[in-house]
């Protein structure tokens, strides 16, 4: 084995073998899984039960509004006074005044922000029963009504998909979910490298080593030995969360749910999870959405990619924190040069958001190419589908990621190496520019 | 064996090493000595190629240095450290082996250390388990398990007790017996009288002495005498008169003491040759310097503050 490849695999065994690694591994998916599944389940519960007060003046809707499982209405024509009602037994109160038929307004008080099922539920009974008193007023017969009602229901299309119904907002959501997720493990990976980084400074190891190896091997050899902790981290993280939630789902909502619906949409993101909390049961049209949804998603096109912005992203980032970890000598002196580290790809997300709302923005499409934000902006593009139809920013953007990454690892080992051996010496960025040139 | 030739190097407006050259030759003890902050640890980083000069160049058997000579070179840095969270054997064998010895080998040669200096014990260990002296005995055995021809020890006695220190001292001659080249940086001038055949010193980034120790605490040797005498002070002193300088005297029991400087053109003959009329001599021993006097000396003159005091003298 020749030495970087020592190191490598130094820097990967020694992580891999450490119980954190282990706890992690299980612990993650576990995490992860318990938490959709839990999301899941209380998305189907109504946590407590919903005891409504209606201050009815009018006497407009006394006795009509029909209760739901966890909802219970009572009716009073006299209001009561804020103290009586915090005092009282009732959850939430609604305020149905005088003229509820002219100005179509109703004011909800509440003890504790009922969820927005329940907000829906009493809105839409509310809602009949006043329609229907208004039908009355007016004479007009509730069947002729129903007939003339119309709830038009809009489909998108993008012309240029050949006429297909488009899913973009929700592409875009799965998008961000892959985007947040890389924003999360190139740091989770990256501050790795600055520790060990750190630890070899502290430790006062780094100049026994570098006398047997170049500087640049060194932190190259860090570099990749964690990304592949990270790889390896990742590929049984989705192996062991798959398998729980299909275990999961199967055993706590058997009776509720196709164990494969869930684990589609647990694979999708919070824009899934909202559409499934919004619809109890599931409907048909949620698997419609689910299936019309992965029919859109270029699947292995999206984990190539992501694995590719993955690694790109997590070498432009962990070879700067690696400079940053060489230039000083405890953790807290880190923080002055980890913002600015840390600020672009904080912006990537934000550009990763407004990106699920206005995919086309040019914003969006900078965003995409620059190499600091790319790898999170592009997995909305790619999860869209909207950058293949020009594959060359796809390939302006890889490039660019790449061309970048080699530069600022060389700059960062140009940084590293002069770092690694300053001990006892609080380092400003004007000091470590001048690194940059003294001669290796 | 090792050439450095016009070494300058600098750290933006600092010149670290301004023009050092030095030869140290095969199978001899080199001591680099100098102040702290005189250049030595980059000087040693240069040799060891962590960095580069930015002008000269190091010569190892006469062909310039590259990367790959430096798997003949063990480096004891003065900063020295190992990983704590590593076992003790599992890191002695990675050391080894980022030096190109092979796996089986670097755990044979690791063996046989390790029952020579009765270690065994901690192959299993995390080095965070050993006390600062342990760690330091494996650091050493990393250092020199791989053979090398040329040996560099930055201050290699710090944090041993005296009996390991001892243990460290007979290793390093036994590898100079065996024909290793040894540099030696440190400021303990006992183990360089005991050890060196040959120094350096640096100060203010440049070589200020270069030679054999035994010529250089000659160079040094100020031409005073102690003469055991017995016999009354005041006729020694007067004996004395124009030939030498009466340092100091101690009056023992039976027998004085005294340190005598002897004139510029006087020899020691003639001073006896005084002397032995007054008192009864017993002994002259000649005073010559020791490493610790010719260092302070030798950064003393190099002061500039003292250089421009003779210049206004």
């Amino acid at each position: 084995m020749n030495k970087i490849g020592l190191i490598i695999w130094r820097e990967f065994i020694t992580r891999v073998r450490k119980p954190s690694f282990l706890i992690m591994t299980i612990l993650g998916p576990l995490l992860i899984a318990g938490t959709m599944v839990l999301l899941v389940y209380l998305g189907l519960q109504e946590s407590d039960d919903q005891l409504v007060l209606v201050v009815d003046g009018p006497g407009i809707v006394t006795g009509k509004l029909k209760d739901g499982e966890k909802l219970t209405f009572f009716y009073t024509d006299s209001a009561i006074t804020d103290s009586a009602f915090k005092a009282g037994p009732y959850t939430v109160m609604v305020d149905v005044n005088e003229a509820i038929l002219e100005n179509n307004a109703i004011q909800l008080f509440y003890k504790d922000l009922p969820s927005l099922n329940v907000q829906r539920t009493i809105q839409a009974e509310l809602e009949r029963t006043i329609e229907r008193e208004k039908l009355r007023v007016n004479n007009v017969d509730p069947d002729t009504y129903a007939r003339i009602k119309t709830a038009l229901k809009v489909q998108l299309f993008d012309i240029d998909k050949g006429g297909e119904e488009s899913y973009e907002q929700i592409l875009a959501g799965v998008g961000f979910g892959f985007g947040y997720f890389m924003f999360f493990f190139v740091f989770l990976y990256a501050v790795q490298v600055m520790r060990g980084v750190m630890e070899e400074k502290t430790n006062r190891i780094v100049e026994v080593l570098i006398s047997s190896v170049k500087p640049f091997q060194l932190m190259m050899g860090k570099i990749i030995g964690i990304a592949l902790v990270g790889l390896a981290q990742f590929m049984i993280w989705i192996a062991l969360t798959a398998t729980l939630i299909t275990i999961g789902t199967a055993v706590l909502m058997k009776d509720r749910f196709d164990p494969k619906e869930v684990l589609a949409q647990g694979q999708m993101t919070e824009e899934m999870r909202a559409q499934l909390q919004e619809q109890v049961p599931a409907t048909e049209m949620d698997e419609d959405i689910v299936r019309e949804v992965m029919k859109r998603i270029n699947v292995p096109l999206l984990l190539s990619m992501f694995v590719f912005y993955f690694l790109g992203g997590y070498l432009l980032y962990s070879s700067m924190f690696a400079a940053v970890g060489s230039a000083v000598d405890s953790e807290t002196d880190t923080q002055q040069f980890m913002f600015p580290v840390t600020l672009p790809m904080i912006i990537a997300i934000f550009i990763a958001q407004m990106a699920i709302t206005n995919p086309n923005s040019p914003l969006v499409f900078w965003g995409s190419i620059i190499p600091f934000t790319s790898p999170v902006v592009m997995m909305v593009r790619v999860a869209m589908g909207s950058v293949l139809e020009s594959p060359w920013q796809l390939v302006l953007s890889m490039i660019l990621l790449v061309g970048t990454f080699i530069f600022t690892t060389w700059l960062a080992g140009r940084i590293y190496r002069t770092g690694i051996l300053m001990y006892g010496k609080k380092v400003s960025w004007r000091e470590m520019g001048r690194w940059l040139f003294y001669r290796g | 064996m090792l050439r450095c030739e016009h070494i300058v190097k600098r750290y933006g407006a600092h010149t670290a090493l301004d023009n050092v050259s030095l030869e140290v030759p095969a199978g001899m003890v080199f001591g680099l000595l100098g102040p702290n902050g005189a250049g030595k640890t980059s000087l040693i980083r240069v040799i060891t190629r962590i960095t580069g000069p930015d002008e000269g160049r190091v010569l190892l058997d006469g062909h310039p240095m590259t990367d790959a000579d430096v798997a003949q070179l063990g480096y004891l840095p003065e900063e020295r450290g190992l990983y704590k969270k590593m076992k003790v054997g599992e890191q002695a064998v990675y050391l080894a082996r980022l030096k190109g010895m092979r796996k089986s080998e670097a755990i044979k040669q690791l063996k046989e250390w390790f029952e020579r200096w009765e270690m065994m014990a901690w192959w299993n260990k995390k080095v965070e388990e050993l006390s600062k002296g342990m760690a330091q005995k494996v650091q050493f055995v990393t250092t020199v398990l791989h053979k090398p021809r040329l040996l560099i020890l930055d201050e290699p006695f710090s944090g041993f007790d005296p009996i390991n220190a001892e243990l460290v001292r007979q290793e390093i001659l036994r590898m100079r017996a065996e024909g290793t080249t040894v540099m030696l940086s440190t400021h303990n001038m006992g183990s360089v009288e005991e050890l060196c055949d040959h120094i350096a010193l640096i100060d203010r980034s440049r070589k200020v002495l270069d030679g054999r120790v035994r010529d250089i605490r000659r160079q040094y040797a100020t031409n005073t005498y102690r003469i055991e005498y017995k016999g009354p002070q005041v006729a020694f002193a007067n004996a004395l008169s124009f030939t030498g300088e009466l340092l100091d005297v101690q009056n023992g029991e039976d027998m004085s003491v005294a340190r005598v400087r002897i004139a510029k053109d006087g020899t020691l003959n003639q001073v006896l040759k005084q002397v032995l009329t007054a008192v009864e001599v017993r002994g002259v021993h000649e005073e010559i310097p020791s490493m610790h006097d010719v260092f302070i000396r030798a950064v003393g003159d190099n002061d500039p503050a003292n250089v421009k005091a003779d210049m206004t003298d």
